[in-house]
């Protein structure tokens, strides 16, 4: 592969022959309906972004009524009208309002939010790609997405609420307008929006697909690719294998909804009424909202991932630790995900011979999971560690991985998930493992890649203060919680009044809402610095953070095409950090290796004979002190 | 220096704002008649965010400063912002590992009394070893976390050491973890199946006992003296008819409606779970019993309470202490109001609770199925007297069992 003697630089494979970038662009084409893969990452980060406040908001609402369940706040009344009467939430919209902030956080910000922002942006900046396969089914992809999210907002605006029967929407209840009002227009909205969601998923999760395998620049190897990347496409991978279940399960639901079908229901008696329905079953909507919902926790978890890879290879100043088993266990995470849902029905009923399987394969997927922590561990061991935002933001990460990781290995194991199941236990372990630590992954993303987004840099000590704040406001929150589920008190409840034994956590509740309270104000200094920083910030210089990945070649100012003259060619892998003999303490992956004879390594060559025999050979002329070390 | 002019002038008309907003908050203070009111005002939390962000500013535009004057001064180190965040990092770990001692020790002890049933403790036993073994991973892998950001902060000195990998290393932390793992799915695996999976002794056959939930409450049926819980068919509800029992099946003519699930100590019950409208979950968190209730599908969950609820009583030091089943699965707006009390007791003062159970069956269903009529005294089916209770009876069995609770 990239060898010394390969070495050249007047060709470059892919489509490089007419020039792009020249041609004048409308506000509309540029703006609007771009197909420049980096305006898309724009679209959907700032997207995203807005949702993410949308719901952050929902959340500060339910959990201001469970920590003041008797107090009434005039406030929420003039916002929000009947559904706070006496500015008091009612239960109807309480749980309007964890389902949407359930909804958007997953699907709006951690998914759309999170891989349409760093696979459009990534993808084709570090493979040296001049734009996606198609440009255009990007555009749409985005496009399916926003009017997604529109119509999921809309449901605020109907007489009978949002969808509230939980983001999980477990028929019957979602099936049934009588058993609850959210399941009346405010569903219909919900799976009009999340079949267009899956819409755009697929659009893009095809286009990171093929590009990454198509469309590498060359000498850009599978091997050689950052561990973003390698995140991304498994990411894409798994929505694609994946997202089309739900849209079959969301199909079916319709189906019973509106035209009298019985896939999901039987023997329901609504009040005094008996329902025609029969034959149908609940569990299957389970079964196929988990066949994608539990990949979904990895497409969430997966590119923050390999973000935070990247993040703190670059500002530990030292290769990832382990890069191919960071691949192997990205891969053996991708596998495994699609035969673990059933970890999230051990109680709803179903066979418990498939209990006992799925406790096996869950309780598997942890040791990827470990090998990556300790791999971190290890490159932050002996590092040269440079605090930027992203760096606080990786680490940030990799702490919330650990902590919510180690819930999971109660809950994945069948008989303690017996007394945990559906409680404040797994709120806790699954807003810290896929939650806390997936946003702060998109955090180290956004600090980290912001100078390649807007051609400026976000003020760091204000990154400082807000990665600070809401570190510590996250674990106040969400650490607590664990207990609550400990002692049994269920999740999704109203108000803690009715049981006695609840009582004693509420003083627990008040707390963790104040929390909460001040990591959203936190959010205000991180909103600040990105939307003042676009405008005002300090110009960026063309590689920051003096990183080897391809992205850093390209000019500041964007230009259609990414690359002004000719791809660059790849030589090395992306993690040449701190290699001794070589002057710097970062070789770009366009380096080759008949630059940097002092620095290069018997393994670099991937025994190549030639090429350890030219090496050699200049180490004996050269440098006989590093020809002993390595070759003898 | 231009450029440090013009933002030592902005921080100071910053620092004026800021001086004339202190001046005018102090010119309001004297003012203050009752501040109650302002306290509760949205906007006074606003103004105070405004206030917070203002001095935030001034502290930004302030370390700015400092910085440029350093730098004017050819002095480049002023603020190492890596030893800054380095020493946050060893703070919050000290922080937090303290939190974390508070935690459990403070928080962990508001929690569950210990398993009242016989699997249960095999669940807590297990729950005490994974929980050891994840606070060794979660307090050793933080510490390394926390401790490697501060020492290998990068100070200018020294370059990292290029360390791609180490197979033996990387083999090491794969397969302990994988050991481990191991040895808890067995130890889960067995225990799970010998929840689920339970050999009948027919010396100690279990009660059954059926419970229906439906938005928002929970319908118990005790079997009556066949041992039997009935047929029942959906399409048969009706107003009279809550269960939709087919009276046809005689083992329905005994089955006994009862306000709280009062259960034998050491006797095994099999819960037979079943929902009226949308998908329910019996939780009965005392007792390590979690079950969901799913319209169209009849689910067992088999468990032998251990602990009569006087001794948790004193076993927990708390006379108002009460075993409950509550619902778990989000059912609609009277989720979080589901409540069933349970009441463990020794057999003797079962035996001799369920006999004033009434039953389900009444003269208004026997027209309706064209079963004979029952004059009120003799009752088909072996059982006593008042077996036909009357509804106004049925309440004054319930008045009966509730002082007996609060004692």
């Amino acid at each position: 592969m990239s060898t010394i003697t390969l070495h050249d630089t007047h060709n470059n494979g892919h489509h490089d022959d007419h020039d792009h970038g020249h041609h004048e662009q409308s506000f509309i084409t540029k703006y609007v309906f771009s197909q420049d893969h980096k305006m898309i990452a724009k679209q959907f980060l700032i997207t995203g972004i807005v949702m993410a406040v949308i719901a952050m908001g929902l959340s500060i609402l339910f959990r201001i009524q469970l920590a003041w369940p008797d107090k009434s706040f005039p406030i929420l009344e003039t916002f929000l009208g009947k559904w706070a009467e006496g500015g008091r939430i009612k239960p109807d919209f309480y749980l309007a309002l964890v389902t949407i902030h359930g909804t958007i956080m997953v699907f709006f910000v951690l998914t759309a939010g999170l891989s349409g922002t760093f696979s459009n942006l990534l993808i084709p900046l570090q493979l040296g790609v001049r734009d996606m396969a198609s440009p255009f089914m990007n555009m749409l992809s985005y496009w399916f997405f926003f009017t997604a999210c529109i119509i999921m907002m809309s449901s605020f605006f109907i007489q009978t609420g949002p969808a509230s029967a939980g983001w999980t929407i477990y028929p019957p209840l979602s099936a049934l307008p009588k058993a609850i009002p959210g399941s009346g227009l405010g569903m219909t909205l919900w799976l009009a929006s999340m079949v267009l969601f899956v819409v755009s998923q697929l659009m893009g999760g095809i286009n990171y697909v093929s590009t990454v395998l198509n469309m590498r620049t060359k000498g850009m190897d599978l091997w050689k690719m950052p561990l973003t990347i390698w995140a991304f496409f498994l990411t894409a991978i798994l929505g694609v294998l994946s997202f089309p279940v739900l849209v079959a399960g969301v199909v079916l639901l319709i189906f019973d909804r509106s035209f009298g079908t019985s896939f999901y229901l039987s023997d329901i008696v609504m009040g005094s009424q008996v329902l025609p329905n029969e034959g149908g079953s609940p569990i299957l909507w389970e079964h196929l909202f988990w066949f994608l919902g539990h990949p979904e926790v990895y497409i969430v978890i997966m590119p923050a991932l390999g973000i935070s890879s990247e993040v703190i290879s670059v500002n530990s100043r030292k290769p990832i630790f382990g890069y191919h088993a960071m691949v192997y266990s990205l891969i053996g995470i991708t596998v495994l995900s699609f035969i673990v849902w059933g970890h999230h029905m051990f109680v709803t009923g179903m066979n418990p011979l498939l209990g006992g399987v799925f406790m096996i394969t869950t309780l598997i997927i942890a040791v990827p999971s470990a090998v990556k922590t300790f791999n971190y561990l290890a490159t932050l061991w002996r590092g040269n560690i440079r605090f930027t935002p992203a760096m606080l933001c990786a680490i940030g990460m990799v702490s919330f991985f650990i902590s919510g990781g180690l819930t999971g290995i109660f809950l994945g194991n069948a008989s303690l998930d017996i007394n945990l199941h559906d409680t404040y236990f797994v709120v806790a372990h699954f807003h810290l493992v896929m939650g806390s630590a997936a946003i702060f992954g998109m955090l180290a993303g956004v600090y980290h890649w912001y100078p390649k987004m807007f051609g400026t840099m976000m003020n760091a000590k204000l990154g400082y203060l807000h990665f600070w704040v809401t570190f510590i406001c996250a674990y106040l929150v969400f650490f607590p919680l664990h207990f609550l589920g400990l002692d049994g008190v269920p999740r999704r409840y109203y108000a803690f009044t009715e049981f006695e034994f609840m009582q004693k956590w509420v003083t627990v509740n008040i707390f963790v809402t104040w929390s909460a309270i001040v990591a959203a104000l936190a959010q205000v200094a991180f909103l600040f610095n990105f939307f003042y920083s676009i405008f005002f910030g300090k110009k960026a210089t063309q590689n920051p953070w003096e990183s080897n990945t391809l992205e850093w070649t390209t000019p500041v100012e964007h230009i259609h095409g990414n690359w002004p003259g000719e791809i660059p060619t790849v030589h090395r892998w992306p993690y040449d950090y701190s290699k001794p003999g070589a002057e710097q303490d970062f070789i770009p992956q366009t380096v080759p290796y008949s630059e940097t004879m002092l620095s290069n390594m018997p393994h670099d060559f991937e025994g190549n004979a030639e090429s350890e025999r030219i090496q050699r050979e200049w180490d004996a002329k050269n440098a006989p002190e590093k020809a002993d070390v390595h070759f003898h | 220096m231009a450029a440090l002019a013009v933002l030592v002038t902005v921080f100071a008309n910053t620092s004026a704002f800021a001086q004339e907003a202190a001046a005018g908050a102090a010119a309001a203070a004297p003012k203050q008649i009752d501040m109650v009111p302002i306290y509760k005002s949205v906007a006074f939390y606003t103004m105070l965010f405004l206030l917070l962000c203002l001095f935030i500013a001034i502290v930004g535009k302030a370390i700015r400063v400092y910085e440029l004057t350093r730098e004017a001064q050819d002095k480049p180190d002023s603020i190492n912002w890596n030893t800054v965040n380095g020493v946050i990092f060893v703070l919050f770990l000290i922080a937090g590992l303290f939190g974390v001692y508070f935690e459990y020790t403070v928080h962990g002890h508001m929690l569950l009394p210990d398993a009242a049933s016989e699997h249960g403790k095999k669940i807590d036993s297990m729950f005490n070893i994974t929980l050891i073994l994840t606070t060794i991973v979660f307090i050793g892998t933080h510490i390394a976390l926390f401790l490697f950001s501060f020492f290998y902060r990068n100070t200018g000195k020294r370059k990292a050491y290029y360390y791609p990998h180490n197979n033996a290393l990387e083999r090491i932390w794969t397969i302990v973890p994988a050991l481990v793992l191991t040895v808890l799915v067995l130890m889960g695996f067995l225990t799970w199946r010998s929840i689920f999976y339970k050999i009948e002794d027919p010396n100690n056959k279990p009660l059954s006992i059926e419970i229906t939930s439906q938005q928002f409450q929970w319908t118990l049926r005790y079997p009556g003296a066949d041992g039997i819980v009935g047929l029942k068919n959906y399409k048969l509800i009706t107003g009279t008819n809550g269960l939709g029992m087919d009276f046809k099946d005689k083992n329905n003519l005994d089955d006994q409606n009862a306000d709280e699930m009062v259960i034998p100590v050491n006797k095994p019950v099999r819960l037979i779970i079943t929902s009226k409208d949308v998908v329910h979950s019996v939780y009965m968190p005392h007792f390590r019993v979690q079950l969901n209730s799913v319209p169209g599908m009849t689910s067992y969950f088999e468990f032998t309470p251990t602990i009569t609820s006087e001794e948790m009583k004193t076993k927990v030091n708390d006379p108002a202490f009460q075993y409950l089943l509550y619902c778990s699965k989000i059912c609609g707006s009277g989720h979080y109001n589901m409540k069933k009390v349970i009441r463990v007791v020794s057999q003797a003062e079962y035996e001799a609770w369920v006999l004033k159970q009434p039953k389900f069956i009444n003269n208004d269903l026997r027209k309706e199925f064209n079963l004979p009529l029952v004059p009120d005294a003799a009752a088909p089916a072996a059982a006593p007297a008042d077996s036909t209770a009357t509804p106004a009876k049925d309440s004054s069995a319930v008045a009966m069992n509730k002082p007996a609770l609060k004692k």
